[in-house]
């Protein structure tokens, strides 16, 4: 931050909106929504091998009430569905979600009666994973794309959208 | 207690009737990951329902794919090659040990011991290097096919599956000292979820979680199938039928696989690694490419498929979670008729009631976990 | 793997008027009996000590809609003593109902509470018939022939503003 460098007295001049994000992305604390076979590597991914704490996921929350980031790791059942709805109604804003696996973004392998062809039909995703399963790699890199696009955004279009 | 829970393993439902802190009803309720992989069987060709078996129990995927292959090789008695049928045992045992890692991670995170987890996961990632070592995925590798083994296995498999070999023993022992002896560990566990000897065989119990109670019924050396009785190893049993005691009991299987995938590596034969069935199994690819006769049959089976004589089989294999069983309906065609499974912890789940009741709420955590369920099979 | 040839000669001699079929597969044995009779069958295994086919390994159904008698119901049983299996199959037409096996074995509740969500055989005498796997508002029983597995074709970019098409 070369700005600290050019002001005395550590008074930092930013737009609101660049802290605020910067704030977001860097403590986003997850939803570990682990269904299936996606979910063990989601676990992976939090353990010693590849830890995803680096990035601000230290502690993973298990009640909606308390967390930003859902990741819905693995197949969604009709019977599921509206399991799925609720827990994401009883989270606050703001909140991102990440479709994790081939699964949980289309329908994955199975393509049949048991299935919700995609988690996007019943809630708004920010970020889609491909893979079957991802590999831990993958979610990392998904997730720090969602981090960038959490850099853009703007809060007067977020006030708009939670309003409509 | 929902299906979103930490301590659930899955999506798993249990409806518990508390009386203060006891439990006086548990009824599970399951079908939350229900995907009809049964039914999208009987819409595929043979070859192509391996994946989907990979998809079920997720953590044992080599050990599904295993079952599947024997029953169609049963059905259309295929003589499997000695090359792949010790690898098959060899990888089938390295599953063994990764599924009982996971669990044990799991069960002890559930009961406190957080860092258990930890190092559980970090041993599975040199189990998962083999996975991607042979067939370039880390779970789902669906490297068994009808017939033999995908391709030929590498030529350092012998060297990385020996430096797991060498690896892990050390760190077991770590995971035993831990807990075994530890008081909380022993405070939690004994003398909670206790099944009777006649309770288990009665609620056709399979697995570890019989083998806690005395039965010494391991598929392994009942009914030997894939070349397992030309090893030597042996069925670690108990009789007390407590948590604790399937606890031991899997953690003494973790080193009889070791000992078995030992003794794979240091005898494994040479040969083809695929049976000789030109209209059932695909030629190697490097035939394939150069030969016009090889390219014609592997379109042909790619294609259309392969008939198989008209019948039915089961077939079961010890999963690390129990009996899996493969019934296999077949009326001609090249789609299965009717791919039934039989799901170890789905009839091993059935059993929690008689597991929670008169205990108190937090024990329906150690139970759960000591049940080792995945729900992907208990659904299907 | 193959079967008990004695236990063979015993179920013919003892049950031999009411066994429809025997079918020798791959090693494998198994009988067709009728629906009235099928109980008492399992349960005089089940407590005969020569043999001792007294665990359930699984309990199944098919489903051959071409056929008079649609509903085929498997059960298939294991003995500790040989480790040798038998299958008996049991022949029902579509509305039959058969005698429950949870009068001799825990494990066919949720045995059978599955094959009655999934193909709609009735059980008599079960103490909680009801579905077990498919959500609570699907109607129908998804694996008989006749449900179709409700295949969506995707959207490509040719497609892409049709609604999607469920067959």
């Amino acid at each position: 931050m070369g700005l600290e460098d050019k002001i005395p007295d550590g008074v930092i001049l930013t737009t609101l909106e660049k802290v605020v994000n910067w704030s977001r992305k860097r403590s986003m604390w997850p939803f570990g929504f682990g269904l299936a076979c996606c979910a063990i590597e989601m676990m992976s991914t939090f353990m010693a091998h590849f830890d995803l704490a680096r990035w601000g996921m230290e502690v993973m929350r298990a009640s909606p009430r308390q967390a930003d980031l859902m990741i819905i790791s693995g197949r969604v059942s009709n019977k599921m569905a509206p399991v799925v709805k609720r827990l994401y109604e009883q989270m606050p804003n703001p909140k991102w979600v990440i479709s994790m696996g081939a699964c949980a973004s289309t329908g994955g392998v199975f393509n049949n009666y048991a299935i919700l062809q995609g988690v996007d039909r019943i809630i708004p995703v920010d970020m889609y994973i491909p893979g079957c399963p991802p590999r831990p790699q993958q979610l990392i890199d998904g997730i720090i794309k969602l981090h960038e696009k959490v850099t853009k955004e703007r809060l007067k279009e977020k006030k708009e959208a939670k309003k409509k | 207690m929902g299906p979103q829970h930490p301590a659930t393993h899955g999506v798993l439902r249990v409806v518990l009737e508390l009386d203060g802190e006891r439990i006086i009803k548990a009824e599970p309720v399951i079908g939350y990951l229900h995907t009809g992989i049964e039914k999208t069987a009987e819409s595929k060709l043979y070859h192509k329902v391996v994946p989907l078996t990979d998809r079920m129990d997720y953590l044992a995927p080599m050990s599904n794919n295993l079952g599947y292959c024997l029953a169609v090789e049963k059905l259309l008695d295929l003589d499997i090659p000695p090359k792949a049928q010790w690898a098959r045992v060899c990888l089938t045992e390295l599953t063994r040990i990764n599924s009982h890692l996971v669990w044990v991670g799991t069960h002890a995170m559930d009961i406190g011991a957080m860092s258990m987890s930890l190092y559980a996961f970090r041993e599975r990632e040199h189990i998962l290097g083999i996975y991607e070592l042979v067939s370039g995925q880390r779970m789902m590798s669906s490297y068994f096919r009808i017939g033999g083994l995908m391709k030929d296995l590498p030529s350092n498999f012998n060297r990385e599956v020996q430096k797991v070999i060498d690896l892990l023993p050390s760190r077991i022992r770590e995971y035993e000292d831990l807990l075994t002896d530890n008081r909380i560990w022993r405070n939690r566990t004994t003398g909670v979820g206790i099944l009777a000897r006649e309770d288990a065989l009665k609620s056709s119990i399979t697995g570890p979680m019989l083998r806690a109670t005395g039965v010494g019924y391991d598929l392994r050396k009942a009914i030997p199938y894939s070349s397992y009785d030309k090893f030597d190893f042996e069925i670690p049993t108990r009789t007390e039928g407590d948590t604790f005691a399937r606890y031991e009991v899997r953690m003494a299987e973790m080193y009889q696989s070791l000992k078995i995938a030992q003794q794979a590596i240091d005898g494994m034969p040479e040969g083809p690694f695929q049976a000789n069935a030109p209209g059932i199994v695909s030629p190697p690819k490097e035939k394939v490419l150069n030969e016009m006769e090889a390219l014609i049959f592997h379109f042909k089976i790619v294609t259309e498929g392969f008939h198989p004589p008209e019948g039915e089989v089961y077939v079961g294999i010890e999963s690390p979670k129990g009996e899996i069983g493969y019934y296999i309906v077949s009326d001609g065609s090249p789609k299965p008729y009717r791919m039934r499974v039989r799901p170890p912890c789905f009839i091993n789940l059935a059993s929690l009631p008689k597991l929670c009741e008169g205990g108190l709420v937090a024990d329906v955590i150690t139970n759960i976990g000591s049940v080792d369920i995945v729900l992907g099979e208990v659904d299907r | 793997m193959s079967y008990n040839k004695e236990a063979e000669k015993f179920i013919e001699e003892k049950f031999g008027d009411k066994i429809i079929e025997k079918i020798i597969f791959r090693g494998e044995l198994t009988f067709i009996a009728g629906k009235d009779d099928i109980i008492d069958i399992l349960r005089s295994l089940y407590e005969d000590e020569t043999f001792a086919y007294n665990f359930l390994t699984d309990l199944t159904a098919t489903d051959w809609p071409d056929r008079k008698e649609r509903h085929e119901v498997v059960y298939l049983l294991f003995s500790f003593k040989d480790y040798s299996r038998v299958r008996f199959k049991v022949r029902l037409r579509e509305g039959e109902r058969i005698p429950t096996a949870t009068v001799i074995w825990d494990s066919a509740n949720w045995l059978e509470r599955e094959v009655f969500d999934l193909f709609g055989v009735h059980f008599e005498g079960h103490p909680n018939l009801t579905k077990i796997l498919t959500p609570d508002d699907l109607e129908g029983h998804p694996l008989q022939k006749d449900y179709s597995l409700t295949y969506e074709i995707p959207q490509f970019s040719h497609n892409k503003d049709q609604p999607p098409e469920v067959t």
